[in-house]
């Protein structure tokens, strides 16, 4: 913006540049209101309060391609812009200008007669006469085709964006289905139930577990939880559930698949960053009739288990001392043994549980707050004790912000005589 | 699940009037009714709401499931129906809102009085022999409008408003709070509004109906308004000396009076 009389301070002129210099800038300033009005570089436009164009000035008439005679008096503002600009002024902007008296900088597009598109922003203010009646609308029209342009840019890369979060979400859902069975085989005599909780839709977890038949009657099942979340934790998920099975197959002592999966993990990651995980690996046999089943649990550095009694008591069933699967070579895997009797419940789960935070107080959940939960549950079945775990997470509301298995087996009651 | 908190509802004027309830269109807010709602307020009880999404509302209660369609709002207005518990009313509803009051006096009679139609339209988009006005293109532009339009509507704003519908004067300084409204929600309103066609729901109208339509409204052309007042049994017609789709801003007394008039009887 050129600022007259900024010159004058300069003081290097002769008087004489000075003069003509002043004389020069009186011929520009004669630049009538009149003829500002009708070439500003803007659109001018007087309504009155039905809408009809009362003036018009010629930037906007020849943004238009039209005359003057066609519009004052006989057309509206709304006429002169695209269908959709004319939903959207009935509709916000002209409420808008009732209610608050002006409106600022709304993007609408004129319709011109040759049929091209004009987008403007137009500002509006109501005049109102000396006793607050509205007399008129006067309306500002700003040529905003390069904001526009502009603007479609980032609408687009939004689009755009949005698709693809769209397409990963997506993806890892369905991979996410392929870490998790859809649905647990049934166990003859043993109440099973299992739930996922997902805390991100666009993220894989990394938190697994299993159930399935080996030889003779026999069982195995597991659950783990891969360190870190997303493709790289997917990896390493996906090996151990397959690798768990398989060696569960060969040889289903516990602590031996546990460190047949420490082998596998320390080979396919040796010369990466260590990938490792916790486990627990069971292994379920019938004990015959309704005498329930003997269970073998091997722990690598997971969560311990919670046995839920019969007769009402409840505690931790601790795998002391396992260490981590796939940090170090020679892992020693601990084992425990329990019998799991009618009316018995035996819970795993994963570390976002403990771990999930009170939003009041900012504290964890933590192993004592759980084992009172399981307490007052006591004696329990499997669909029951989930359900009621489930119920729990869900009290967490924003302070769950992991992901969270629950596997619950259980043997049910005796059917007692009415 | 709070109905009277969810959808903004305030009760003002005489206790002892017939109820009158005023639902705002597509657009804004229930402030739109404010220069016709002191009038009414001297002689009826005046029931102003927010649709959920617009205003005010609880925004968190919004879902794109439940308001896909004017079935979602239509539901609302029973609700808040049932929870204020003053007995029938006579609802008055502004553009969609109309066919909102049409779908809600269909589905529970018993709750309503009367209807009034203000600048109603069953079906913005031609049709064979039927003239609503608009294409299914033009529908269209109208969503790039919203989109390229976000009227005060910020990200971070947003919270503030919607965790706050208590807390009005949060909002109060910011320009454009009428008809400010999350884009998102908006389009979806708009797909609602703009895509209804509730042409065979008026035959069924059988709770007394009176159309108010403006003289010059490029949204609710008179033909539409002649259509509804065609298909509505027994209804009754006028046409405000108004233009604009909004005449109780651009034409507040006659619009009041109108109501006034049907409300009192003959």
């Amino acid at each position: 913006m050129a600022r007259p009389g900024g010159e004058e301070a300069d003081g290097s002129w002769a008087a004489g540049d000075r003069d003509q210099e002043q004389l020069s800038f009186s011929a520009l300033l004669d630049d009538s209101a009149e003829d500002l009005y009708e070439n500003a570089p803007c659109g001018y436009l007087s309504t009155l309060m039905d809408g009809r164009i009362a003036k018009v000035n010629g930037t906007l008439l020849r943004w238009l391609g039209r005359d003057r005679e066609e519009l004052v008096g006989r057309e509206q503002f709304s006429d002169l812009l695209t269908v959709g600009g004319r939903l959207y002024h009935e509709t916000h902007f002209s409420p808008l200008l009732r209610m608050q008296g002006e409106v600022n900088g709304v993007a609408l597009e004129l319709r011109a007669a040759d049929g091209s598109r004009l987008p403007v922003l137009v500002t509006s203010v109501v005049k109102r006469d000396s006793s607050g009646e509205p007399l008129l609308i006067r309306t500002t029209l700003l040529d905003a085709r390069d904001r526009r342009a502009y603007e479609q840019e980032l609408l687009r890369a939004r689009q755009e964006a949005e698709r693809e979060r769209e397409r990963l979400r997506r993806l890892a859902t369905t991979l996410q289905r392929t870490l998790i069975p859809p649905a647990l085989e049934p166990v003859p005599g043993l109440d099973v139930t299992a739930h996922y909780h997902f805390a991100s839709s666009d993220e894989v977890g990394g938190d697994f577990y299993d159930l399935f038949p080996l030889a003779a009657g026999r069982w195995g099942f597991f659950m783990g939880d891969v360190r870190g979340k997303g493709a790289d934790a997917a990896v390493v998920t996906s090996l151990a559930r397959y690798t768990l099975r398989a060696a569960a197959v060969s040889d289903p002592v516990p602590a031996t698949v546990l460190a047949n999966l420490n082998t596998a993990l320390n080979q396919q990651f040796q010369d990466d960053e260590p990938r490792f995980c916790t486990v627990i690996f069971g292994l379920l046999e019938p004990e015959g009739g309704d005498r329930g089943f003997h269970v073998v649990l091997a722990g690598g550095g997971h969560p311990p288990a919670v046995l839920l009694r019969a007769d009402g008591t409840a505690d931790y069933l601790p795998t002391p001392g396992g260490q981590l699967v796939g940090v170090v070579q020679d892992a020693q895997f601990t084992t425990a043994v329990v019998e799991l009797r009618p009316g018995d419940t035996m819970l795993l789960y994963t570390d976002g549980l403990t771990e999930a935070r009170d939003l009041a107080t900012g504290e964890r959940y933590g192993d004592e707050a759980l084992l009172d939960f399981v307490r007052a549950l006591a004696p329990v079945s499997a669909p029951r004790a989930v359900q009621a775990v489930t119920g729990l997470l869900d009290s967490f509301g924003e302070g769950l912000d992991d992901d969270i298995a629950l596997l619950a087996v259980g043997v049910p009651r005796r059917e007692t005589p009415a | 699940m709070d109905v009277l908190r969810r959808n903004r509802v305030t009760v003002t004027g005489r206790d002892d009037g017939p109820v009158v309830m005023l639902a705002h269109g597509f657009g804004c807010d229930q402030n739109l009714w404010r220069l016709v709602a002191p009038e009414l307020e001297k002689r009826f009880r005046v029931v102003l709401f927010d649709h959920v999404g617009a205003g005010r509302s609880d925004a968190s209660a919004w879902s794109p499931e439940r308001y896909s369609s004017l079935d979602g709002y239509a539901e609302d207005v029973i609700e808040i129906c049932r929870a204020l518990g003053l007995g029938p009313v006579t609802f008055v509803g502004h553009s969609v809102s109309s066919m909102i009051g049409v779908l809600a006096a269909n589905q529970e009679p018993g709750l309503f009085d009367r209807l009034i139609l203000l600048t109603p339209s069953p079906s913005y988009i031609d049709d064979g022999d039927y003239r609503g006005g608009f294409s299914a293109q033009d529908i269209d532009e109208l969503l790039e409008s919203l989109d390229s339009n976000y009227l005060g509507w910020s990200a971070v704003m947003a919270p503030v408003i919607m965790g706050n519908p208590d807390r009005p004067e949060l909002g109060d300084e910011l320009t454009n709070s009428f008809c400010r409204t999350d884009p998102e929600i908006a389009r979806v309103f708009a797909r609602a509004t703009f895509l209804s066609d509730n042409r065979a729901d008026l035959a069924k109208v059988t709770v007394p109906t009176f159309i108010a339509q403006s003289a010059r409204d490029s949204i609710a052309p008179r033909e539409v308004g002649d259509f509804v007042h065609a298909q509505i049994p027994g209804s009754e017609l006028v046409t405000l000396d108004a233009t604009g789709h909004c005449p109780q801003l651009s034409a507040p007394e006659e619009t009041t009076e109108a109501i006034i008039a049907f409300v009192q009887g003959p």
